[in-house]
């Protein structure tokens, strides 16, 4: 078992002014960041099977989300869903055992990297079809208010997703029943090449919001605490009553849309940018140059993590293979 | 308790007002099932008697209404998803096959689906093709997914009573001409088991194996041929997935002689599947003659009501099946 430090929402409102805050969601970020190169280490060397979406460069908005959110709060994750994963307070493990296929994985091998999902941590999966995450979301928010509870359901989704007509449904539903869920787009630019200029009209997909008759924001998808702040007031709206909103975090991701990628797409250029504007690194000069906290604290953290993947690949690699023998089980769950 | 005669609507109706009054998680949402009571008035007076809450009107967006049913089921809601016709459920494939289908196993088991899509099927009301599909084989090759078809009223009250039970996404296909038929249905809650074929006449000549409205066309066929000294045993499996072959292999066994006859086209429909499980099997040893279907053309339900009813098979066409038949080989 190797997770993170669970978030948490800052006393004085801003991840840069609250030191546990700060580091908890600092922590947050270079897990999804080593976990996900140790993947892609992983993959290289022909050690994982399948294929891959990794996230890394967009690493502030799962935390910066998942910061806002209760330990009871739920989510619904996309194909690109490690770092809402672990961010929600996934098992780094049992979520390595899962992409390399093992028994004691999340999915005991059958769903790999893009079904990972987490009864403990309230995370409803990820998910394999674009936009498929997002009517369940409004689902179970729905089963929120029925049953009088106060939990919000967070959708995370791309850019892409906002081209299907389940994006549209679902935030139609949430907008005429005022459901508690908040709707976070990851513009990432890119709907695998298919850039958001070629793909919408709209400026801002948070303008998509209007049609719906909902809140709609933009943040910088890079800057972990402009997230948090957009993601807080949403919670606190929907939590409220007041409703869903669609939050767009506009952020990149750094590698290619999956392992198939040879980034025809957009330019070197392009890329190196957007890794100037490192979500981590930004992060990282604020609170240390405001003397929040220290380069040794920082190192610390640093070191812990990357111990944290590395236990998580031995524990995982220690476990057994996920076994042909039980294929048949768990195709229906058996009555009570 | 004794019997009523009640329709097949009214038994529907029954058995979502018994299981919302039994589980306050189970409710149901749909388009038109408020105030208009449901295209073919299943709902009735739910919503008068459970609120706009527990019977939820919902705008026309199949996918949207199925998905939030899924999101629902996932964490413990026990939804029943109205879709108005079932040709409509092409609008909401993603969460039906994708997700509601998939969820339990490929998440490795801790999370389950348990929803009820119920849609009204097949053709006979001159709505032509786009409303009058028996869409049952689309549903029926997916694993994750239970399928019943209800023949009769009292069916249709007790599987859906069990699938509401069930921890599983079950899809309830109801043929929109049974509705107004009647029949004995039990006033208190009865489960009719999930899986479990059942044995509607018997006769020693041959078997008629049918589902969904072909089953009381059959039975009212064996009354015919029963007349003409042809006794027909006619079986309704009532649950696609999980099938139940038992009595329809016994029943070979006894006959040697088996009719499939369903309203879907022919063309890898599920009877295509009964006769493979048939062939398979050790029934296959004892069939004096080849197995024969009556089955749906392949074609679209057209509207005209003479192509409407030539496009699928009639009375007639299930008597002169079974007498053709009985002169082979």
């Amino acid at each position: 078992m190797v997770a993170i430090t669970p978030l948490r929402s800052p006393e004085s409102g801003s991840l840069q002014t609250d030191k546990a805050a700060a580091l908890a969601a600092l922590e947050s970020m270079l897990a999804i960041r080593s976990f996900e190169e140790a993947v892609d280490g992983l993959f290289a060397r022909g050690l994982m099977h399948g294929t891959m979406h990794l996230s890394i460069g967009q690493e502030a908005s799962a935390t910066g989300v998942c910061a806002a959110l209760k330990e009871t709060d739920y989510i619904t994750s996309t194909h690109r869903g490690h770092g809402h994963c672990i961010a929600k307070g996934a098992d780094l493990t049992r979520m390595m055992a899962e992409l390399l296929a093992k028994q004691t994985g999340y999915c005991r091998g059958r769903g790999g990297s893009m079904h990972i999902a987490d009864t403990k941590t309230r995370n409803l999966g990820a998910n394999g079809i674009v936009a498929g995450g997002i009517p369940i979301a409004a689902g179970a928010a729905l089963a929120q208010k029925m049953r009088g509870e106060t939990n919000v359901v967070v959708s995370f989704f791309g850019d892409g997703a906002t081209n299907e007509g389940a994006f549209h449904e679902a935030l139609n539903l949430a907008a005429i029943w005022d459901l508690p869920v908040v709707f976070v787009c990851e513009n990432n630019k890119y709907g695998m090449s298919n850039s958001t200029e070629l793909s919408m009209r709209v400026e801002k997909i948070s303008d998509r919001a209007l049609a719906y008759g909902i809140a709609g924001e933009t943040v910088d998808g890079n800057d972990v605490d402009a997230v948090y702040q957009a993601a807080a007031a949403a919670v606190e709206r929907a939590r409220s009553g007041g409703g869903p909103t669609l939050l767009e975090c506009e952020t990149y991701r750094w590698k290619g849309h999956s392992k198939s990628d040879k980034n025809l797409y957009r330019t070197k250029e392009e890329i190196d940018e957007w890794k100037a504007k490192d979500p981590i690194e930004r992060f990282q000069e604020i609170i240390l140059s405001s003397g929040l906290v220290t380069q040794s604290e920082i190192e610390t953290l640093i070191a812990k993590v990357r111990e944290g993947t590395r236990d998580a690949i031995k524990e995982a690699s220690a476990a057994p293979d996920s076994d042909p023998a039980e294929l048949l089980s768990s195709v229906f769950r058996e009555a009570n | 308790m004794t019997d009523r005669i009640i329709t097949y609507s009214e038994a529907i109706r029954e058995a979502i007002g018994q299981a919302m009054e039994a589980d306050p998680n189970v409710f149901m949402l749909g388009e038109d099932i408020g105030i208009y009571g449901g295209a073919f008035g299943v709902s009735g007076d739910l919503y008068h008697r459970f609120g706009a809450e527990r019977i939820r009107d919902t705008p026309i967006s199949e996918l949207g209404i199925v998905g939030a049913a899924v999101g629902a089921a996932l964490v413990g809601m026990k939804p029943i998803v109205e879709i108005q016709f079932s040709d409509f459920t092409a609008q909401a494939m993603d969460q039906i096959v994708n997700q509601a289908a998939k969820i339990h196993f490929m998440l490795g088991g801790e999370l389950s689906v348990p929803m009820v899509l119920r849609a009204p099927s097949g053709s006979g009301t001159g709505a032509a093709a786009q409303h009058s599909q028996s869409l049952e084989a689309w549903f029926a090759h997916v694993p994750g997914l239970k399928v019943v078809l209800p023949s009769n009223a009292r069916d249709a009250k007790g599987l859906l009573l069990a699938a509401i039970d069930d921890p599983n996404p079950v899809i309830v296909l109801e043929h929109k001409l049974l509705y107004k038929t009647s029949g004995p249905v039990p006033e208190q809650m009865y489960r009719t088991p999930i899986g479990v074929a059942d044995l509607v006449r018997e006769g020693k000549d041959l078997v008629i194996v049918a589902t969904g409205i072909m089953v009381s066309r059959s039975v009212a066929a064996a009354e015919q041929l029963a007349a003409q000294g042809i006794e027909a045993t006619v079986i309704d499996p009532r649950t696609l997935s999980p099938l139940d072959m038992t009595l329809i292999n016994d029943a070979i066994a006894a006959t040697g002689r088996v009719m499939l006859v369903q309203e879907a086209p022919k063309h890898v429909g599920f009877m295509a599947e009964i006769a493979a499980r048939i062939a398979e099997g050790p029934a296959l040893f004892s069939l004096l003659a080849p197995v024969k279907r009556i089955c749906g053309m392949d074609i679209p339900i057209p509207y005209a009501p003479q192509l409407e009813k030539a496009a699928v098979p009639q009375l007639e066409d299930i008597v002169a099946g079974a007498v053709q038949l009985m002169r082979e080989p």
